[in-house]
């Protein structure tokens, strides 16, 4: 495997993704990143210079509209799906020590 | 014939004529899913109080004339990656268990307002990144031809469904394969369009870049007809383009005289099944009998769309799933600081498939690795673009196998992730090309498993698949005969 994953990479790797691994998981983690980041390898393969990224596949730019609300309040509805709810408002776990 | 036996368009002139009521349509729905949903599992929510509400409203307006439209009356599965407005809606994940959308999908509004009744919402992969639908939070669909095997996936429900006559037709999502892949495995048709001829709006982003929603039918007419309601551009999707050429059902004509068919040298190589290989060049022979011009050509840069597609779709995915954090609505894990809060209830509710993806793509979009993996790519996605566009200056449609086997064995592919994408090396470019394909039964291997056919067109160029599938349709079923 060319591409070795280590602790320090997956820890970031962690942050990034906002997501909490078990060891277990870290250790299967760096063996799935690693095949895939070979796999993905292949793609040095290609002489890609002077070729421009394509992000969208139709010559698209900007579309804009004007700034006018055209949905209707849907609050409550909404505030029936927070996992926790007060006073019309989400509520979260404490922020910042009291 | 039973009512169960019609396609979606015959059974809503049925219920125009007056045959058959939209409520019996419902009963016959029912009744099948009674039969066969507790071995299959084609359903995350099926809504038996409101379809039948629905139907009440649906058959007043078609008995007053209100209703005239190709899929009045008729009872539709929705893939649920696709909000539906007061019905659950879960992307097939823990961390939607219990989220309830306050607004319908944009395509599923199109179809109730052409007076389509919507029974439930599909099984899938995980927030659609699978070929099995065997990641679901909710267990696994089975394969209605043979339970021992996968129906594919990710729009494994909707598939199974229609092949099952757990429905009349549904709605999928098909962002490398999604909509084809199991379409084949189950032996029915399903299409995936133009990117950007069918709004996003309400569709749960997986790559936002290569989704698109499209229908999985029981024959060609019914595709068409569905792709003609729900294609159009809407504002709410800002990518969703203006065209004037929808009117996909004019194309459903049996005649391909002249039409210019490349079939890919490259498809057709190594890792492609032998019985899968038979069967679509048979299918190949049949449209060149019948009047098409056939001939093979090197497509290039086939074994690099894969990658592509991983590094692509995976920097996306981390990107749209970052939204999902305990906040506002789903799954939170009972934690008391906020920063951990979040990161416990990722983990948690994201299955190991979802998670292998996101750390991926939060890799390939870290400073110091964006250029090289994903700028990368964006590059190759271009090269392949233009192999594409060099090969329609020359061809109307490219024909090929839509996957290199027919469905394996249930549990067989999630062992090796990377041999389960590589059963994606046919249909991924088109998403990444923007391209319409649509996938059509060519007949079944030794074990009685369905293989399918795929279509590729370019861009805005689905009448000619539409006319081409029709007519491979028709041939084969003359064929059988």
């Amino acid at each position: 495997m060319a591409n070795i994953i280590d602790d320090a990479t997956i820890e970031y790797v962690g942050i990034l993704a906002k997501l909490e691994l078990t060891d277990e998981e870290k250790e299967q983690a760096k063996k799935d990143m690693g095949s895939m980041l070979d796999y993905i390898d292949k793609l040095g393969e290609l002489d890609t210079t002077g070729v421009e990224p394509m992000s969208h596949v139709f010559p698209v730019q900007n579309v804009f509209r004007e700034d006018v609300v055209t949905n209707g309040d849907a609050r409550e509805q909404i505030l029936a799906n927070a996992p926790e709810e007060k006073d019309g408002m989400f509520v979260v776990p404490q922020t910042f020590p009291g | 014939m039973k009512i169960a036996d019609y396609t979606a368009v015959e059974l809503s002139e049925q219920i125009k004529q007056g045959r058959v009521t939209v409520k019996e349509a419902l009963d016959a729905v029912f009744e099948q899913i009674d039969c066969t949903e507790e071995a299959i599992h084609c359903y995350v929510t099926i809504d038996r109080e409101r379809a039948y509400r629905q139907a009440q409203e649906v058959q007043k307006k078609i008995d007053a004339g209100e209703l005239t439209g190709p899929l009045a009356g008729v009872p539709f599965a929705i893939k649920d990656n696709l909000c539906t407005e007061g019905m659950l809606t879960t992307c097939s994940s823990k961390i939607l268990e219990n989220f309830v959308p306050t607004y319908s999908a944009e395509a599923v509004k199109r179809l109730e307002a052409a007076g389509a009744v919507v029974i439930g919402k599909t099984n899938m992969d995980e927030f659609a990144m699978g070929s099995t639908t065997e990641t679901s939070y909710f267990g696994i669909t089975r394969n209605p031809r043979n339970t021992e095997h996968v129906p594919g996936g990710s729009s494994g429900g909707s598939a199974a469904a229609v092949a099952a006559g757990e429905c009349f037709a549904a709605l999928g999502s098909d962002t490398g394969g999604s909509i084809r892949q199991p379409a084949s495995y189950c032996g029915v048709v399903g299409m995936k369009p133009t990117y950007g001829t069918v709004s996003r709006y309400g569709l749960i982003a997986y790559g936002s870049s290569l989704d698109q929603i499209g229908p999985l039918t029981k024959d060609v007419r019914d595709c068409a007809a569905i792709l003609e309601v729900i294609a159009g551009e809407d504002k709410k999707d800002s990518t969703s383009m203006k065209r004037e050429d929808t009117n996909f059902t004019e194309a459903l004509v049996d005649d391909v005289k002249g039409m210019r068919i490349g079939i890919p040298r490259d498809y057709f190589g190594e890792g492609l099944d032998p019985e899968v290989k038979q069967a679509v060049l048979a299918a190949a022979k049949v449209l060149e009998e019948r009047g098409a011009l056939v001939e093979e050509f090197d497509l290039s840069l086939v074994e690099y769309a894969i990658p592509t597609y991983y590094t692509i779709a995976a920097a996306e995915a981390s990107s749209n799933l970052e939204r999902f954090d305990g906040v506002k609505y789903g799954y939170r894990a009972p934690v008391d600081d906020l920063h951990p809060m979040y990161k416990k209830t990722r983990s948690e509710g994201f299955g190991a498939e979802v998670k292998r993806r996101i750390m991926l793509g939060s890799f390939v979009l870290s400073s110091g690795y964006y250029d090289a993996y994903y700028l990368k790519a964006l590059r190759v996605k271009a090269l392949i673009k233009k192999a594409f566009d060099e090969a329609f200056a020359k061809y109307d449609v490219i024909l090929g196998p839509v996957a290199p086997t027919t469905a394996p064995r249930l549990g067989e592919s999630l062992a090796d992730p990377i041999k389960m994408y590589l059963g994606d090396i046919y249909t991924i470019s088109v998403n990444l090309a923007g391209l319409p394909g649509i996938s059509i039964p060519c007949g079944t291997d030794s074990k009685g498993l369905p293989i399918g056919l795929q279509l590729i067109g370019d861009c805005f160029r689905e009448k000619n698949l539409i006319r081409a599938a029709f007519t491979a349709e028709k041939a084969l079923q003359e064929e059988r005969r």
